[in-house]
């Protein structure tokens, strides 16, 4: 029973950790490599609001997605533009704006920056406390994991069938020529897509992170669990993206509860390279099939 | 829209000059025979080969110690490895950003057989080459038919599952490493080594490019459905394009663990994934020689600024973003446009 309510709530940051990247590349095909980087960074700044600057909790998280989506829209306005259409420029830029990012975070020694190192930033829990049920004890941050996981899940769904802006999106995604003849503006709904998705990041980063210390090297581990998700899950289809980072979730916590931590990324690689493999497009993705094989 | 109207006028009213670019006349003449007639143009031919080739020679002798020499050595594997990408991606089509994983396997093959069976290192690097370009190629056969970007994503990820198994399992040493292995009877022979070798693959391969097969690889990376329809079985040529690729790969990785006299998860590091793309992109894709340049440049860049801790790759990050941002033909690229054509500005 433990196994399964700690593997539901694992499987939630699955899916809060993919939700921006799966919104922002299988949506509107952008991929964002910056994904783990902008999460990070969320965190730091977060931080530096409540201790260094003194805010109050509540506005220091608004402030700092505010930021966060800020140069998200950024780095789609003054690098991604330019190298939109080419996938793998698109890539190798985003992924090295998330290395510059990360590894400036660790820089020391200039202008007195101390660089953000060591086990000592953490973040406050959303609300304190341990729910003791008759079958099974959970703190509320992981509760609450769950139900932000639920309540955004819901949003961006309705956002992306319902609002005008996110039909737009998804017209982007599956013909970006008929979406132009429509009066689609790609490049501002690509700059708006990106804004949201590095938002829905820090904010995947509020909820996530005090269930540890805020450190650089989970921005890497958050993009592959990011691009695990999308990759089973299948692009553009959030039943997918759910279902996988169900799987995955469920399945990482039986490992470790199995006493063999070490095998979880095996697992997770594992699993990329054969639904790679097997099913480019993923378990659950319908776009672009015929695309992706000889 | 007032404001664009009067933009625009001004633009109109401003002279317009554009950049004239004329072939030298000597470009046109040795793309013929006619080179032979005289020494100048034979000249004009083979300059930039020769310089390659004199320049890379001439390099180790002219280099102040031994601790330049070994930086020459790993620039020499990562300009191997970015001849494997460039060959891959810009020739045939298949995007493989594993560059770790040759490394690894060439690495663990050639080290292991040094450390376990105590064979020496004449023999082991040989049959880590051919031995893990075979392995690579197996390994990679399923994820064959897959294009582009899946291609790319499921190569990047082979390394990271080598290491995690690896890991976990407590495979060779586990976190420790095989170390020592035996070096080369001297660093000369080694530094030498790899320079022939990469030589031999630059031209190997432009050459191969020209052949028969060279024009099948060029229809696959334009358009693979129409060499299906040609009766060209795609899959095989792909597994011969990333045989000759991951044999490049897999020197690189042997000689890197004979270099260094250690084997381990090391080997597997994005380093040698990410580095040799960039070396391509500041080169200029589609070369091969441009990206073994960019390596030279790179490598020694980086070990220049290794004091500088993660500046280091904050700055390299940069060179790359800056790269493909203002100047994507790359080095080599717009030195061939300088070195053949004649540029000047004329009134629109």
């Amino acid at each position: 029973m433990e196994v399964i309510v700690y593997g539901v709530a694992n499987g939630m940051t699955f899916v809060l950790m993919a939700m921006g990247f799966s919104f922002v590349y299988g949506i509107s095909r952008l991929p964002n490599f910056a994904h783990g980087a902008l999460y990070v960074v969320t965190g730091f700044i977060t931080w530096s609001f409540i201790n260094s600057g003194g805010l109050p909790y509540w506005l220091s998280v608004v402030l700092s997605l505010l930021i966060v989506s800020l140069i998200g829209m950024a780095i789609y306005q003054f690098v991604m533009i330019r190298v939109r259409g080419m996938p793998i420029s698109e890539i190798i830029v985003s992924f090295a704006i998330a290395l510059a990012i990360l590894e400036g975070l660790r820089l020391q020694g200039i202008g007195g920056f101390k660089g953000f190192i060591g086990p000592g930033y953490v973040l406050p829990r959303v609300i304190d406390g341990v729910v003791e049920m008759p079958w099974v004890t959970i703190d509320l941050q992981r509760i609450v994991i769950i139900g932000a996981g639920l309540l955004l899940l819901g949003i961006m769904w309705l956002f992306t069938h319902y609002h005008k802006i996110g039909l737009s999106l998804r017209a982007m995604a599956q013909h970006e020529r008929a979406a132009l003849m429509l009066g689609i503006n790609s490049d501002r709904m690509a700059n708006i897509a990106l804004g949201i998705g590095s938002a829905l990041a820090g904010l995947a980063a509020i909820v996530i992170m005090p269930l540890g210390n805020v450190n650089c090297e989970s921005g890497y581990s958050v993009l592959t669990n990011a691009i695990a998700v999308c990759v089973i899950g299948g692009l553009g289809s959030w039943v997918g993206t759910v279902l996988s980072a169900l799987i995955l979730g469920l399945a990482t916590t039986l490992m470790s509860a199995m006493g063999g931590t070490m095998w979880n990324n095996v697992l997770v690689f594992g699993l990329i390279i054969l639904i790679l493999i097997l099913k480019p497009s993923g378990l659950f993705g319908r776009q672009k099939e015929l695309e992706e094989r000889v | 829209m007032n404001h664009e109207r009067k933009t625009m006028n001004r633009e109109i009213g401003a002279i317009e000059r554009r950049k004239e670019r004329l072939d030298r006349g000597i470009k046109a003449r040795t793309e013929g025979l006619y080179a032979i007639q005289s020494w100048r143009e034979v000249l004009y031919l083979l300059a930039p080969r020769a310089s390659l080739i004199i320049g890379l020679l001439v390099l180790p002798l002219v280099l102040p110690g031994l601790y330049w020499q070994r930086v020459l050595g790993l620039a020499g594997v990562y300009a191997l490895l970015a001849i494997s990408f460039d060959f891959l991606a810009e020739r045939v089509g298949l995007v493989c950003i594993g560059g770790a994983f040759m490394i690894g396997v060439g690495g663990y093959i050639s080290g292991g057989l040094n450390y376990y069976l105590k064979l020496p290192v004449f023999l082991t690097i040989p049959i880590g080459t051919f031995g893990g370009a075979i392995l690579c190629t197996l390994l990679w056969l399923p994820c064959l038919p897959l294009r582009g970007i899946y291609f790319a994503v499921v190569t990047f990820m082979f390394p990271f599952l080598t290491t995690s198994i690896i890991l976990a399992g407590n495979l060779f040493e586990g976190t420790e490493g095989l170390s020592p292995i035996a070096g080369f009877p001297s660093t000369w022979i080694g530094i030498y080594l790899i320079l022939v070798i990469l030589l031999t693959s630059i031209f190997g391969l432009r050459r191969l490019c020209g052949e028969d097969i060279g024009v099948v690889f060029a229809g696959i990376k334009d358009n693979d459905q129409a060499v299906y329809a040609s009766g060209i079985n795609v899959t095989r040529v792909k597994v011969y394009a990333l045989y000759i690729a991951s044999m490049i790969g897999c020197f690189a990785g042997a000689f890197v663990a004979h270099f260094s006299g250690f084997v381990g998860v090391s080997l597997f590091a994005v380093d040698f994934s990410i580095m040799p793309i960039s070396a391509c992109i500041m080169g200029g894709p589609g070369t091969l020689a441009g990206p073994a340049l960019g390596a030279l440049i790179l490598a020694p860049l980086s070990e220049l600024l290794r004091g500088f801790g993660q500046l280091r790759v904050v700055l390299y990050c940069f060179v790359l973003v800056g790269f493909i941002l203002f100047k994507p033909e790359g080095l080599l690229n717009w030195a061939t446009r300088k070195y053949h054509q004649i540029e000047h500005w004329v009134k629109v």
